[in-house]
């Protein structure tokens, strides 16, 4: 053993991988910015650029900048929410929306289109209002649900978010069924992911819960790689098992939910990313939780950018993007690392 | 009582349920700092729920389980874990992390809040390591290492906790004999060095062996309890394994040598046959 493991272990590591991925994740929000159906570019914000007039630093500023801010803290969300269920239910293939949360959450978007339809002040806030309050609601009941003795069980909850998944799946077809076609596409689109156009105060909240949110299951990363061992081996390592994953599966299914909200069914950014970087860095989630946030921002950027550009001047719905992207590129790993995983 | 190197551990009128199926029952038995005190009994017996026990997994027990006098259940998690480790019969790992990895969670309940390992941290690990001849497993992803390594991992793991106490289950199912003979070696070691073992295990001649003091358990109680001569007697263990077995002395050691018999054997001494069972010819 060398020098070198010793050093390789500690906080320096995370900063410099956070420096990294951070640096990934500043390049992705630059091109965002960047890149779009008009033809103006940061490049124009330079001092030495070509002149920008306020029409193109109203693009840049208040119509791309906010949506991709929103793009990096939202797949910075679910990239880390993927972590913690994975860490929870120990398995490298849960995804956040596993839980059931996401369908809690879709159940509330989904009727806020439908019945705010006509009113177009509940149709822009009502949407994410409506399925944030939709997903503490599923949080809330699949909690209830899969405490037994006080205790929550893994698979209680697991089974009961299945189980509320395919419930709330029902629910939105009966709704499409009843609704009309204007409705029906917007249902749709939302239920495959798609940014909404906010302006940079809208964004600011956003932030603002998901922040305290990831520093608290920050604090609990250490936690999480002793529970790799398994719940009774982590409680003799000394960790407050019952508390850890209730705290987890509480502050996680918030930003899932969160993000559900805001943005409709965004697939795969929770599964892919953590994968790849526990393949680069290995388990160890005091480095994989920050460097997931920033990477999770990173790929959902780009994904958005791609949705954007791809069909311009139409749009893709992000969630397709990550989705194509994803599908194949999960098989390719599944193919290639199945060993390690024992499947 | 309180050693400042060992933990007094001792258990009365203890009884546990899985459900509606008792598990344990009136169990007494204790260990003091410097001992090695085995759990000998057929699968099911309840040694490995007496150790769950007494290290705060299974709560709902009835009766009393005191760590250093105080109920397993009063000592704050992390208090406990810094006093007592456990390996357990197997652990399936969640992710790849590699044994090094493994072995350093044994700080868990050392380090604060964040804290990366310290070198300190690191050259424990080492040393827990090297002690369990385990070193060139350091970088291996932990998947990929047999179920013997795996055991030396976690028992290196249980070392690097540098704990009072050690709860071990079945510590060397899968070792090969020389690895099983070193791991209570080192056992041997940290009793000496005045800190308590508990342990279950099958192998009776190494019970025999390494253990001060052995309970022998049947159904969820205690047959006997005490020195290994008086424990593992043929009558006790004829009636607890409900098998025939052949008691010795190991002529080399001095120590209790059992060797349970096989149904050829046993089948040849009920049918009164007075020839040594080593002279006739195995069944083909």
């Amino acid at each position: 053993m060398t020098r070198q493991d010793v050093r390789s272990l500690g906080a320096g590591r995370v900063a410099l991988w956070c420096g990294v991925v951070g640096a990934c994740l500043l390049a992705a929000i630059a091109l965002g910015v960047s890149f779009g159906a008009g033809k103006v570019t940061l490049v124009q914000l330079l001092p030495w650029g070509p002149p920008a007039s306020d029409v193109d630093l109203d693009i840049l500023l208040r119509v791309r900048l906010p949506r991709v801010l929103l793009a990096a803290i939202l797949g910075g969300a679910l990239s880390v929410a993927g972590v913690c269920f994975q860490a929870l239910l120990r398995n490298p293939l849960a995804d956040p929306y596993v839980l059931g949360v996401s369908g809690g959450a879709s159940i509330g978007g989904v009727l806020a289109l439908v019945l705010g339809a006509s009113s177009g002040m509940l149709r822009d806030l009502g949407v994410p209002l409506m399925a944030f309050a939709g997903a503490l609601g599923a949080l809330l009941l699949i909690e209830w649900v899969a405490t037994v003795d006080r205790r929550l069980t893994v698979y209680n909850v697991l089974l009961t978010g299945a189980i509320f998944n395919a419930f709330s799946s029902a629910l939105i077809y009966f709704v499409q069924s009843l609704a009309t076609l204007e409705e029906l596409r917007d249902i749709v689109v939302y239920l495959m992911g798609r940014f909404p156009v906010w302006e940079l105060e809208r964004v600011a909240p956003v932030a603002l819960i998901c922040v305290p949110v990831l520093i608290a299951l920050y604090a609990m990363s250490r936690d999480f790689n002793a529970f790799s061992l398994g719940e009774e081996a982590a409680q003799q390592l000394g960790v407050d098992v019952e508390r850890v994953k209730r705290r987890t599966f509480i502050l996680a299914s918030l930003l899932t939910g969160l993000a559900v909200s805001v943005a409709g069914l965004i697939g795969f950014v929770g599964l892919i990313i953590p994968h790849v970087l526990r393949m680069l860095l290995g388990p160890d989630h005091r480095i994989l939780l920050p460097t997931a946030f920033l990477g999770g921002g990173a790929f959902l950027v780009l994904s958005d950018l791609a949705a954007r550009l791809l069909i311009a001047p139409g749009e893709l719905p992000v969630g397709v993007v990550t989705a194509l992207i994803g599908g194949p590129f999960f098989l390719y790993l599944l193919r290639t690392h199945r060993r390690r995983y024992g499947f | 009582m309180a050693s400042d190197r060992g933990v007094q551990l001792e258990v009365a009128d203890l009884a546990f349920d899985y459900g509606r199926r008792a598990v344990l029952r009136d169990v007494e038995a204790r260990a003091e700092p410097g001992q090695v005190v085995g759990l000998v009994g057929p699968n099911g017996s309840g040694k490995s729920t007496l150790l769950k026990i007494l290290s705060a997994v299974l709560p709902d027990y009835r009766g009393s389980a005191r760590i250093d006098g105080q109920e397993v259940g009063m000592w704050p998690r992390r208090e406990l874990a810094r006093r007592i480790a456990v390996v357990p019969q197997e652990v399936s790992f969640g992710f790849p992390f590699t044994a090094l990895q493994v072995v350093l969670m044994g700080r868990h309940p050392h380090l604060a809040g964040l804290a990366f390992e310290s070198a300190a941290d690191i050259e424990c690990a080492h040393e827990a390591l090297e002690r369990c001849d385990a070193l060139g497993l350091a970088d291996r992803v932990i998947h990929e290492l047999s179920s013997g390594e795996r055991q030396r991992i976690l028992f290196a793991k249980a070392l690097t906790q540098q704990p009072r106490g050690l709860l071990l289950d079945e510590p060397v199912s899968f070792l090969d004999i020389r690895h099983q003979v070193d791991l209570y070696d080192i056992v041997r070691e940290l009793a000496a060095e005045g800190r308590t073992v508990v342990t279950a295990l099958h192998d009776l001649n190494l019970a025999a062996e390494y253990c001060d003091k052995i309970y022998l358990l049947r159904g969820g109680r205690v047959v006997a309890g005490g020195a290994a001569a008086e424990v593992l007697t043929y009558a006790n263990l004829t009636e607890v394994f409900e098998t025939e077995v052949y008691v010795d002395t190991n002529a080399l050691t001095g120590k209790l040598l059992v060797t349970p018999l096989s149904g050829r054997v046993r089948q040849q001494l009920r049918s009164g046959d007075r020839s040594r069972p080593s002279d006739a010819a195995p069944e083909a």
